[in-house]
């Protein structure tokens, strides 16, 4: 009997390495799509792992709507520095100014489908073979299905119900001229076991993501950051809370939730006695219930 | 040694609605805290929309359109859970002999295969199915759930005699570690909780099987395979003569000082030191990704096997597989598709069909022009280039294939590498 164990957070640590490394042999221009949020910090730091001592073979995409929390370009910016890795901006604005994407109106617009214009667009430009990104199956239903080798065609479109199988540790990286792939490393860690791992590898996050007080606005039952994005509605109130954040999206669609943790071993108490689930805050999700396999089908992250 | 040390296990269930598996899901999601209260009650309104009288859990698993309109499950889902004791990933297929494909995509990196049985239905077609394929795909350790106890009284005549005839037909199968347990997914009987409706059955409960089966021995560590994935240089100052090949260890155990061989080159060196992220490993095993260093500067690239001296994988342009057809587009013999090995693909083709195999009976039906799609056959390949190879029973990674379409770009086929007759 042997006893040459890995415990689950090296097992899949290793798991991203190999998806990462396979992504670097395999296409030729390969990105790393960075929201600023915790997955792709995470993902900046298996990249580093991967490829050490080398650089990262490969450079950050953010696709900058212009809603973005101070703190996340803030940190973006230190760590492409640190990393010494390229970093491109495709921008939301720039598309909604050259006339590429129309902004919504409403006192609930967003521009979260408008990041798929920007997206493709910079994807295009940049002749961009593969675009990995940090989403995880336990996040949204759609997203339980996704391989961790997703292949887009021309259109940058998913066909969930035409994907290739995936068995072993065998990807198929196969495509046809203006076809990419989008490629999900961190496919099988849970919430927690990107907490667990943050904490174990004591990696340095935006302060967001620990309790703070914020001038607040609660809409729907979602908790908004209250900013120049936010338009009021009559009977709403400005309310300072204790809060944090568990996903970093967009600021007008990103929902806080009150909490006093604010280190990684009380998040982590937090999060394991916590009865929703993360997406449960994003305002983007509650808009019908396949609202991620539309947008994902369209193109979205 | 690191304070956080759960392990992780990745299990399949394979079955339809009616055999209480979505149920059976459910209940694990649900008895360990792994459903949310907005997934909840997400799912009791789509159950309300649809005029259901009770929360459809099959919801919760199914996630694409098409499915939740026709109540299937068509694809694979990966459902994640945890116990204090461990870290779980199911992946769910679906049971029918039209999902065979993925059936076999599912199992193909578990370490453990539910087998769900109706205790009213006893064995049916479909349990010969779901075990043939735990063996084929070789899942060291299967658990046959006898369900809906709650429906036959709870007798133990009817639980013994199921467990009797899995036993006989199943000897006849490669399945290293079976296990029975009667459960009732419904009404939680020894699912989570211990049965008291039971007193007769003495084994565990089934989270208890899953949070104790023994899987350390799953991987090997008896064959040294590292197959590079990249070549390390950093062509800096720092680290101007660094050179580094990157991988995951398919099998064996390395650490520096081992003697070792090249393939295909057959040049031996020694290793300097097994690293990740300029972190030194002492022993490095299966499925650890590391990157590794030489004693001597030899030419390896992508595709090359790094391997013990005196221990290699059969290095040969021809491979018979058990292959499971995964194409509308039927196969034939003389047909060209890419084969990928490890780090390695090349252009080859498929020679002979050998036989198939019924799945339900487990005969062979010799004489046949093509396979189609969820088939399972014996195919001989002649690959292009030599490939390192070893038997799918002996190592899952250095024994299996993907087939590639050479113009769709579609994976067709996936393919078990099976110990040939060694002609002279």
């Amino acid at each position: 009997m042997s006893n040459y164990m890995i415990n689950h957070l090296r097992e899949l640590e290793s798991e991203a390495i190999f998806v990462m490394r396979e992504v670097a042999a395999q296409f030729e221009t390969p990105v790393l799509l960075f929201s600023g949020g915790k997955d792709s910090i995470l993902m900046t730091h298996l990249a580093k792992k991967a490829f050490y001592p080398a650089r990262i073979p490969f450079p950050l995409v953010h696709i900058d709507t212009g809603h973005n929390f101070p703190e996340t370009i803030e940190f973006r910016d230190n760590l492409v520095k640190e990393l010494g890795v390229n970093l491109i901006v495709g921008s939301v604005q720039e598309a909604i100014d050259k006339g590429r994407a129309k902004e919504e109106t409403g006192v609930n617009a967003s521009r979260n489908s408008l990041q798929i214009v920007s997206l493709l667009d910079t994807l295009e430009e940049h002749k961009i073979d593969a675009a990995m990104g940090g989403a995880r199956r336990d996040e949204e239903k759609a997203r339980a299905k996704e391989r961790f080798f997703s292949h887009r065609d021309e259109f940058g479109q998913w066909d969930p119900k035409n994907q290739r199988p995936e068995l072993w540790n065998l990807f198929n990286s196969k495509k046809h001229n203006g076809e990419h792939f989008r490629v999900f490393p961190i496919s099988n860690w849970t919430e927690m076991d990107v907490w667990e791992y943050i904490k174990l590898e004591n990696i340095a996050l935006p302060s967001l993501y620990f309790s703070h007080k914020r001038e607040c606005v609660v809409r729907d039952g979602v908790i908004l950051a209250k900013s120049e994005f936010i338009t009021l509605k009559e009977n709403e109130e400005v309310v300072e809370k204790v809060v944090r954040y568990r996903t970093c999206g967009d600021m007008p669609i990103t929902g806080a939730v009150c909490s006093e943790a604010d280190t990684l071993e009380k998040i982590i108490e937090e999060i394991a006695t916590t009865r929703t689930t993360e997406r449960g805050t994003r305002a983007d999700d509650k808009r019908g219930e396949t609202a991620m396999e539309d947008r994902k089908k369209a193109g979205y992250f | 040694m690191e304070a956080q040390n759960t392990q992780l296990l990745r299990f399949t269930t394979a079955g339809s609605v009616d055999d209480g598996k979505s149920t059976l899901i459910g209940r694990l999601l649900y008895d360990s805290k792994s459903i949310f209260q907005d997934q909840l009650d997400a799912v009791e309104k789509s159950s309300q929309i649809k005029g259901f009288d009770y929360v459809d859990l099959s919801l919760l698993t199914d996630g694409l359109k098409s499915e939740r309109e026709q109540g299937i499950t068509i694809d694979v889902a990966y459902r994640y859970f945890a116990t204090p004791k461990r870290k779980f990933i199911i992946a769910d297929t679906p049971g029918h002999i039209q999902y065979t494909r993925n059936m076999v995509t599912g199992a193909s990196t578990a370490n453990l295969a539910i087998i769900l049985i109706d205790a009213r239905k006893g064995i049916l077609e479909q349990t010969h199915r779901h075990a043939f394929i735990a063996s084929l795909l070789q899942i060291p350790h299967a658990i046959v759930c006898v369900n809906k106890m709650d429906l036959v009284d709870y007798k133990q005549d009817v639980y013994d005699k199921i467990v009797e005839e899995f036993k006989e037909f199943s000897s006849k199968l490669n399945i290293k570690d079976v296990q029975f347990i009667p459960i009732s997914a419904l009404a939680g009987d020894n699912v989570v909780n211990r049965s008291e409706n039971m007193p007769w059955y003495e084994g565990s409960t089934l989270i208890y099987q899953l949070e104790h089966v023994h899987i350390a021995s799953d991987y090997n560590h008896v064959d040294c395979r590292f197959p590079i994935q990249s070549v390390i240089r950093p062509h800096t100052l720092e680290f101007q003569d660094y050179r580094g090949y990157a991988g995951r260890i398919d099998g064996g155990v390395f650490k520096a000082g081992d003697k070792i061989k090249v393939l295909p080159s057959g040049f031996t060196s020694t290793i300097k030191s097994v690293e990740l992220n300029g972190e030194e490993i002492e022993e490095a095993f299966s499925p650890m990704s590391v990157t590794m260093r030489l004693n001597d500067e030899i030419d390896i690239s992508r595709g090359d096997m790094i391997v013990r001296e005196n221990n290699s994988p059969e290095v040969t342009q021809d491979i018979d597989v058990l292959v499971t057809w995964m194409s509308e587009k039927p196969l034939q013999s003389r047909t060209k598709v890419f084969v990928k090995h490890t780090t390695n693909e090349c252009i080859s083709m498929v020679k002979e069909i050998k036989y198939k195999v019924d799945i339900n009976t487990l005969h062979r039906i010799e004489d046949v022009n093509q396979i189609e799609m969820n088939d399972i056959a014996r195919i001989s390949i002649r690959a292009s280039k030599p490939l390192f190879v070893d038997a799918y029973e002996r190592n899952r990674y250095t024994g299996s294939v993907i087939l590639i379409d050479e113009q769709t770009n579609e994976t067709i086929g996936a393919g078990m590498i099976v110990k040939h007759n060694v002609t002279a």
